[in-house]
């Protein structure tokens, strides 16, 4: 696969840490499916193989396609992505925002997610954790509480604005980026995240992503 | 009035393959249940306490009390819109009503499935009667109900991931397409157009 690097014209369209989200900032049209950061069993068993495949190979291959099939033959054809996802949803282009947002959203929690995530982040981000939140548990428990109730389809997020770090919930394809907010972490809460695994018990598969799988590191690298 | 959850029409296997008894001990007896729950917990020494159902899906400002509220109906609507033997075609004045608007059965039918996949993310694809007397489709995200537009509801399709994911995966057009052809409980609708 051949993917072009770009110049970005501002720092905000600056290419995120992470494999999975860099693989797509820095393709161009047609886009392909980026791959997972990790094997397909690496999650298991809070997000299963069988999970991984429909998720990744199929809904995210999803989004993917339809993106290519909605910019094919427009002036977002040209754009890297997250410039497209803002142009799009600022013009009202649902079809073209909902796709293109779907593809970033989702390649940017494969890189919030790793084998043996959770415990503790490393001391800068802790400390700014501290500050925002008062403890790390206190980020915990916000981050589930707006994960289990974004009501229907959507996106639970750790976000930096400014100094401050803050947890925000988005409804289906909404994603920090058109708000100006820099996104640290994702968690997907649409049910085909969980619902293999853990049908409609939400609360106890957010639970074992923060504490097992989030990936620290991905948020402390997306800081910078 | 303490809500309860309604009796399934059918019993929980009755519309397998289509729809698998484990859908129903999911759909039903989980997030119903749930949604019956949650309303009872909600309006609690509230104002809603003493209303009706539909009362508070109309009255309710969005939040948590509409969601619960709208969500027990619309599920308990949706179980009406399934039979075991369903599918086939209308008759009377909805069969008219719906050749007036789509010329075909088989039109009605391709502009429900694109409307119902094209439903993006959670939500409700309904065939509605209007106060002219014509029918017509409309999609509503997340609870999304037609009580609080005014239209008479029909016939609708819970496009929520957890009403196929178990059955059918990520494949929501053959979702949909199964309800239309082996599902759908056209009397039921025929009663709401009367």
């Amino acid at each position: 696969m051949n993917f072009p690097q770009r110049a970005f014209p501002s720092s905000t369209l600056a290419t995120s840490g992470g494999i999975s989200t860099a693989m797509l900032e820095n393709m161009s049209f047609p886009y392909e499916l980026p791959a997972l950061p990790y094997a397909m069993d690496a999650l298991s068993p809070v997000i299963s193989e069988n999970t991984l495949r429909f998720h990744h190979g199929k809904h995210h291959q999803t989004y993917i396609d339809a993106l290519n099939k909605a910019i094919d033959d427009t002036e977002f054809q040209a754009m890297p992505i997250k410039a497209m996802i803002l142009a799009s949803g600022a013009g009202g282009k649902t079809e073209i925002f909902n796709n293109a947002a779907q593809a970033w959203n989702h390649a940017f929690y494969w890189d919030s997610l790793c084998e043996k995530g959770g415990g503790d982040p490393s001391p800068i981000l802790k400390q700014m954790i501290d500050a925002s939140f008062g403890s790390v548990e206190a980020c915990r428990q916000e981050l589930l509480h707006a994960a289990v109730t974004q009501f229907g389809t959507g996106w639970a997020w750790l976000v930096l604005e400014g100094k401050k770090i803050s947890v925000m919930k988005t409804e289906d394809a909404d994603t920090p980026l058109t708000s100006g907010m820099k996104p640290l972490l994702a968690i997907d809460v649409w049910e085909h995240a969980y619902y293999l695994d853990y049908q409609n018990r939400r609360k106890d598969h957010v639970a074992g992503v923060i504490d097992k799988l989030i990936n620290w590191k991905f948020a402390a690298d997306n800081l910078a | 009035m303490e809500h309860t959850l309604p009796a399934l029409p059918f019993a929980m296997d009755a519309l397998a393959p289509h729809m698998s008894k484990e859908t129903f001990e999911y759909h039903y007896a989980k997030h119903h249940q749930a949604y019956v729950t949650n309303l009872n917990n909600l309006i609690k020494g509230t104002d809603f306490e003493s209303k009706s159902l539909e009362d508070i899906v109309k009255s309710a400002p969005a939040g948590g009390v509409y969601n619960n509220a709208a969500q027990v109906w619309n599920h308990t609507f949706f179980w009406n819109c399934l039979s075991p033997n369903g599918g086939g075609a209308p008759a009377g004045g909805l069969a008219d009503a719906i050749n007036k608007k789509w010329g075909s059965l088989d039109e009605f039918k391709k502009a429900f499935q694109t409307s119902a996949v094209g439903n993006f993310g959670s939500g409700w694809t309904w065939l509605v009667k209007k106060a002219d007397g014509s029918v017509d489709i409309v999609n509503m995200g997340a609870a999304g109900t037609p009580l609080t537009a005014g239209d008479k509801a029909l016939l609708c399709i819970d496009v929520w991931e957890h009403a196929y994911y178990i059955d059918y995966r990520n494949l929501r057009p053959k979702f949909v397409e199964t309800f239309l052809n082996n599902l759908v409980n056209w009397k039921f609708a025929e009663a709401n157009f009367a």
